[in-house]
């Protein structure tokens, strides 16, 4: 085998891996000793970020992507694949993360939007990427920019569950209504919720997304997990859940577990004894507009 | 001729592995008397003639074998095996990582993520002993190789990095990911094993 007749980068590629962390628990973390915490609890992924998100909100000011430094010591420290965020639009915060060995980018609201107008076009990336959408219109619009894996925004920083069901809810309810619709319908229907006709036409065939759906932004316990699981999430990423709560370790496992039986009750009740608190919530009602991270990028 | 394949569905691309076996076995023309599902427990295990492991993250899947009491079910089960990528890693003796508790099924030492990280993952065109009709297109993703395997091990395909397809009795690993594309090759040439 030549070594010039290999591939890199193909979008087969990019949707492959985001396959492999399907049924998975992807954890937030902001040094190497919580990456090894969160690797020894069964995560199957980490995303480094400068603080999480809740800290994010309490410190106010700009985000922006982790130090490179600390990024490499994480990258040193797991085995598992390492994820990291860049601000939306920021493709030079993605270009750096992606020399820096990164696996997957999450072009990510959390973070402060460095465009206002445009995403990052993550086609040029050898690296696949994960969007965050609200609806089936954002999903999409951001699969056709070249994200590998979308998920849901929910309201990052908040421990609260009800941003993210209401995007999980709107973009499958989304994928079951195509199913009633015939082709002129799903084509004024993509007109409608500014996306590429092909790709609607694409989720209607599949009766899915084309690419792998997580849930993100508020899971805070075993159950906030496994709700979304039910849901249609083919897995979760957690933010400040894990290390904003009393013993991070036992949370990190419980969540991990909660995923792996989320439509078995039983073991989720088991798992989510003795936990000690969650982390604390915010009602998300109570934000100011400009405290939203999820009007940022449409 | 009929047989019933399990996908351990701990964590990984099962739906894949399920849709690949499905279409695999309707080329047979053994899709009518055969079945594909998942499994989570050792219970299940009982009615199945085949097992796959699938890709995913090896270390959460080893524990979640273990979390599950999964280990001696699987090892002691008496079908084949057929395991992709982080499956390979499992089901071999000797693995470069304490961290993954492997089955010990396969007689054979590997190294996980032995071509680097997601940005080195890639596509290629592979020869494979036993495989006719011209190369095999594998997808490597943060693949593991083998790097020595013990006697009776059959080496299928081999790169410059190491061993990339092995049968061992009924079993096959693979380091790549044959449920990604919709060549059947693989899996057809297992399901005779398991059939005949």
């Amino acid at each position: 085998m030549r070594l010039e007749e290999l591939r890199f980068g193909t979008e087969l590629l990019k949707r492959g891996f985001a396959s492999m962390q399907k049924g998975g628990v992807i954890m937030d973390v902001v040094n190497a000793e919580q990456a090894t915490i969160a690797e020894e609890a069964g995560a199957v992924a980490v995303m480094a970020l400068e603080r999480v998100p809740a800290d994010i909100r309490k410190a106010g000011g700009v985000a922006r992507m982790v130090d490179p430094e600390i990024m490499s010591a994480i990258i040193d420290a797991v085995s598992i694949p390492v994820m990291g965020k860049v601000r939306i639009g920021h493709f030079v915060e993605a270009q750096v993360l992606e020399v820096l060995g990164v696996d997957m980018i999450d072009e990510s609201e959390v973070l402060t939007p460095a465009d206002e107008q445009y995403h990052i076009d993550k086609k040029k990336f050898t690296v696949p990427f994960v969007c965050g959408a609200r609806d089936l219109g954002e999903a999409l619009r951001r699969i056709n920019e070249g994200a590998a894996m979308i998920r849901t925004k929910g309201e990052a920083g908040t421990g609260n569950i009800v941003e993210a069901v209401r995007h999980m809810r709107a973009i499958m309810g989304s994928i079951r209504a195509l199913k009633g619709m015939d082709r002129q319908e799903m084509i004024d229907y993509a007109r409608e919720i500014e996306a590429p006709e092909e790709l609607v036409f694409d989720c209607s065939k599949r009766g899915r997304l084309p690419v792998v759906n997580f849930s993100a932004g508020g899971v805070a316990t075993p159950a906030d997990a496994a709700l979304m699981m039910q849901l249609g999430a083919d897995g979760v990423f957690v933010g400040s859940g894990i290390f904003k709560s009393s013993n991070p370790q036992k949370m990190a496992k419980a969540i991990v577990e909660a995923v792996n039986h989320y439509d078995d009750a039983k073991v989720i009740a088991s798992v989510s004894r003795g936990l000690g608190d969650a982390m604390p919530g915010l009602d998300v009602h109570t934000l100011r507009e400009d405290e939203v991270l999820q009007y940022r990028g449409r | 001729m009929g047989v019933n394949v399990g996908v351990l569905a701990l964590q990984g691309n099962v739906s894949e592995h399920i849709a690949a076996f499905e279409c695999a076995l309707d080329r047979m023309r053994w899709g009518d008397t055969s079945s594909v599902f998942s499994v989570k427990k050792a219970g299940e295990l009982m009615g199945c003639d085949a097992l796959a492991i699938p890709g995913g993250e090896s270390t959460t899947i080893s524990r979640l074998i273990e979390k599950n009491h999964l280990y001696e079910p699987i090892r002691q089960f008496p079908g084949g095996m057929f395991a992709t990528c982080a499956g390979m890693v499992l089901i071999a003796t000797h693995v470069d990582d304490p961290r993954v508790h492997p089955l010990c099924l396969i007689d054979m030492t590997v190294e996980r993520n032995a071509f680097g990280r997601q940005r080195e993952s890639f596509e290629a065109d592979l020869v494979i002993d036993g495989i006719d009709g011209g190369p095999f297109h594998a997808v490597f993703i943060r693949a593991p190789v083998g790097t020595e395997v013990g006697n009776g091990v059959n080496v299928l395909a081999r790169i410059d990095r190491g061993i990339v397809a092995v049968e061992f009795g009924k079993h096959m690993a693979l380091a790549f990911h044959p449920e990604l594309g919709d060549d059947t090759r693989l899996h057809e040439r297992f399901l005779k094993k398991i059939g005949t």
